[in-house]
């Protein structure tokens, strides 16, 4: 068991301590970066998913007003080729190395100009030619060259099976088989990637500098992305990131855009370069969760105890770097079944490179199952609760090891409670007044705790108070406040006493905010370095003592399953004449261990079932075979969830205390919000209609 | 071949000349440097660069620099309770911290601009799609809230926060009528 904080910080309802400068707009982003008579760079982009680059002329876009450099592909070769990278061995940062095309969308020159305008007006005049070649983009779960890769981005293994499904498909008594599929979708945090960049060659000591202030969720491993491909020193780049406008995973991973700044910075040198990417570029450039089509099989007695589960999934890669979303996952440890079988397998296509989209793998990996499982529910004649109930395991299906906490079931009854679940009239498309039709569905969360292996944090004595600097991230997840109420718990003051400095790769190293780690992996590395902090310096310190430490490894992970859960109850209306769909009440009750602090945890909580409704009715990224093209790369086609979208929607959270998490308790909150919305509201979407709506997004023209 | 114009930001007046594909949003964010108005899609899809011109919210990404020569302009870091730029906090701002309106901040700026310029459109009796009667004066509920701001997405969901915020300024501000 982990030595626990005692709480007295940690749980206070403070306000986000850069409230005010947000409010106001006078927090500095990535592209607002102070910089002495910034340069502007423009990306230009390939308009075919395949073919070869047959030449570049830079010439008339040189000769247009205000441009410094345009970079060309160092093959064909030619004016303007840009610098031969130290590392090309991820194609992602391999960028103007060749003269292949590996999706539409991808960089083929670069410009740097004195004005926005100049750089948007120059890209345009670049001439490029191509040999084009038939483009492969067709995802289908029927091609024939689909294939299993070694692991899933995870690290867990593709494929899983245990017992023999097949033959408990067989013996029934009842089953559910059925595809399930979701559908392309992109981040789109408000504020698109960008990264202002300026190269000084006289910095570190002759050698040369790089600073990028970039929007990101891990200064660290831009710093290390970059400075391994330009051939620099690690401590040649400092990376800067007080500021993050959301990420949601798309910032995670560094993409093509932060390198292409720290070309162009070095192509005019002394100049800082400004690099935001458009809307429309971050479609093609910054990652998307690829589309799953999922083949759900259920088998049960007649008492609704599972016999069989299992998740065969295909999913999209692109051909030019793999990526193997983990949506097996879930279906692996959610229930018990003693014959359990999920795969994976990919196809390859020349499509821009999917990455992380808030809980890669959970979210998709959940959808499917848990719409199954109503489906079970519903043939069996049990409540869909009733059902979860009867299923569930009493250690973790997949490793066999005991929960460290799980209370899946305690915010089902919780949630069902607030919601007025009691009593429900199961039957499918009963309900019509006032010209809707009315119905109701619910779904289970889960998102795996987890902790990073590498951190550090450092904590100082400076004029009567202490400062810790650790280069953690801020994407509007609130850890400038959360963690300055962990450090003060660890150090025991007040928090008006403590100071934590994040966002810049001059602190020490912290892991990405990415798979709701961030504050389980900070947390306890603030919590070692002020045990450190006190045993060197004890309770009087004089200024200037300072104390640094890495996080600690946890232990209790070899011997508990760990994992945050919830439940999520929407109830729908469907209209009788239109089929246009509206969701009055969306409840989600969370168990997540210990809240750090409660605004800033519901407002995650709340943005994630919030982007789950997107999911569910809204988002859907349109990709053409025909040219590779997202159809509808902006805002007004790729349709968020907006302000009159979302009615009475709410999170809350029961009292869980998990002694083998870490000294803080916490499980991690990011991403949990979006796992199960959707299958909650297709649920209710066939409870209010009778219409089971197996493709995502839910859309009125399948329920007419 | 640059145009010269004259704007008040916040309070303070402005001498320049742009480029005549200047955009309001570049012209104060690249050559004022008041990066408040944020840039979420320069297409006028998101609401994150509005700002109020002439006490009216405007989307900055769609209005050219050059046609607002002589213009007030007041983004949300001039918004106060005073003239524009007399600086101190506007109640939107204070509501919008208490009700954790806002994750990321990117839209917020837009969002709080946004909000100042519906309340007044809706003071002065202006209906939205979905009020009822439009012989009475409006009732400032949820739905009101909702479809006025509809204009401003958050991709962090902080929804339910704003419209605590933004009725709760509006209740205030009817309290005082
Ligand atoms: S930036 Fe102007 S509406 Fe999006
Ligand atoms: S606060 Fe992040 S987009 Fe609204």
């Amino acid at each position: 068991m982990t030595e626990m904080l005692e709480h007295r910080a940690i749980g206070a309802d403070l306000p986000r301590r850069d409230g005010a400068e947000k409010v106001r707009g006078t927090a500095r982003y990535a592209d607002e970066s102070p910089a002495e008579r910034p340069a502007y760079c423009r990306i230009v982009q390939a308009p075919l998913a395949r073919g070869r680059i047959t030449g570049v002329d830079p010439a008339v876009a040189e000769a247009s007003g205000g441009v410094l450099a345009v970079l060309t592909p160092r093959s064909p070769g030619g004016r303007g080729a840009a610098e031969q990278l130290a590392d090309t061995s991820d194609a992602e940062y391999a960028i103007l190395q060749d003269d292949e095309v590996h999706f539409r969308g991808q960089v083929v020159a670069v410009v740097v100009a004195e004005t926005f305008e100049q750089a948007r007006h120059a890209a345009d005049l670049v001439e490029v030619t191509y040999d084009e070649q038939p483009g492969d983009t067709l995802f289908s779960a029927e091609r024939n060259d689909l294939y299993r890769p070694e692991q899933v981005e995870s690290g867990d293994p593709p494929d899983s099976s245990e017992g023999d499904v097949d033959a408990a498909l067989e013996a029934g008594p009842v089953r559910i088989r059925h595809t399930y599929t979701t559908p392309m979708l992109h981040n789109n945090p408000m504020e698109p990637h960008a990264t202002t960049a300026l190269w000084e060659p006289d910095g570190h000591g002759g050698a040369g500098s790089l600073t990028l202030w970039d929007s990101t969720q891990s200064v660290h491993a831009v710093g290390t992305t970059v400075s391994g491909v330009l051939g620099l020193d690690p401590e040649q780049v400092r990376v800067v990131c007080p500021y993050v406008g959301g990420g949601f995973g798309s910032k995670g991973i560094p993409h093509q855009n932060v390198v292409t700044a720290g070309m162009a910075a070095r192509a005019v040198p002394g100049r800082p370069v400004r690099l935001p990417l458009t809307r429309q570029q971050t479609f093609s450039l910054a990652g998307y969760r690829p589309p799953t089509v999922q083949r759900v099989a259920l088998a049960a007695d007649a008492d609704g105890r599972l016999t069989a589960i299992a998740n065969d999934v295909v999913e999209q890669t692109s051909r030019v770097k793999e990526f193997a979303e983990q949506t097996v996952l879930p279906a692996r440890t959610m229930y018990a079944a003693p014959n359990r079988r999920t795969s994976t397998r990919l196809a390859a296509l020349d499509v821009p490179i999917p990455s992380w989209m808030r809980a890669p793998g959970e979210c998709p990996g959940m959808f499917a199952p848990e719409v199954a499982m109503d489906e079970l529910a519903h043939e069996l004649g049990v409540d869909p609760i009733v059902l979860r109930e009867r299923n569930e395991p009493e250690t973790d299906p997949d490793s066999g090891l005991p929960f460290s906490s799980r209370n899946v079931l305690a915010c089902l009854h919780r949630g069902a409670e607030r919601f007025g679940w009691a009593g429900r009239d199961p039957r499918p498309g009963e309900r019509v007044h006032g010209g809707w039709r009315w119905g109701t569905g619910v779904a289970a969360s889960v998102y795996p705790t987890s902790r990073m292996p590498v951190s550090e944090a450092e904590i100082t004595r400076v004029d009567g108070r202490y400062v810790a600097r650790i280069g953690a991230a801020d994407l509007g997840t609130g850890t400038w406040t959360a963690l300055v109420q962990i450090a003060a718990d660890a150090l025991e003051v007040a928090v008006d006493e403590v100071d934590v400095l994040i966002g810049d790769t001059d602190h020490p190293e912290a892991s990405v905010a990415g798979g709701s780690t961030g504050i389980n992996t900070w947390g306890s590395t603030l919590v070692a370095a002020a045990q450190e902090f006190r045993k060197r310096f004890g309770d009087t310190p004089a200024d200037g003592d300072s104390a640094r430490a890495g996080v600690p490894p946890n232990d209790a992970a070899e011997r508990y399953a760990m994992s945050a859960y919830g439940a999520q109850f929407a109830e729908v209306a469907v209209h009788a004449d239109t089929g246009e769909i509206r969701v009055p009440r969306l409840y989600g009750t969370f168990a997540v261990g210990r809240v750090v602090n409660p605004r800033m945890a519901r407002s995650q909580l709340v943005g994630g079932m919030t982007m789950g409704l997107g999911m569910a009715l809204h988002e859907n990224s349109l990709f053409d075979p025909r040219t590779g093209h997202v159809v509808n790369h902006d805002l007004a086609e790729y349709h968020v969830p907006t302000q009159a979208d979302v009615a009475d929607l709410r999170a809350d959270w029961i009292d869980e205390h998990d002694p083998h998490v870490n000294a803080m308790g916490t499980k991690g909150i990011g991403e949990i919000g979006i796992v199960g919305t959707a299958a909650a509201v297709a649920n209710a979407v066939w409870h209010a209609t009778g219409t089971r709506v197996r493709d995502l997004p839910v859309t009125l023209d399948a329920v007419l | 071949m640059d145009h010269e114009l004259t704007l008040r930001v916040d309070g303070a007046e402005h001498r320049l000349s742009v480029d005549p594909r200047t955009s309001l949003l570049d012209a104060l964010r690249q050559r004022l440097g008041n990066t408040s108005p944020k840039k979420g899609c320069d297409h006028g899809q998101c609401g994150s660069c509005t700002v109020l011109v002439d006490g009216v919210r405007v989307l900055a990404c769609l209005t050219l620099a050059v046609t607002r020569d002589g213009s007030e302009v007041v983004t949300a870091d001039g918004l106060s309770a005073g003239p524009p730029g007399s600086g101190g906090d506007h109640p939107l701002h204070r509501a919008f911290i208490d009700e954790d309106a806002f994750q990321c901040g990117y839209c917020t700026p837009g969002q709080v601009c946004s909000a100042a310029g519906m309340l007044d459109e809706f003071a002065r009796g202006r209906p939205s799609v979905v009020t009822g009667d439009l012989g009475a004066d409006p009732e400032l509920d949820d739905a009101e809230i909702a479809e006025r701001m509809s204009g401003n997405l958050c991709r962090c969901g902080a929804y339910p926060g704003i419209r605590a915020a933004v009725a709760r300024v509006g209740r205030e501000r009817e309290g005082t009528r």
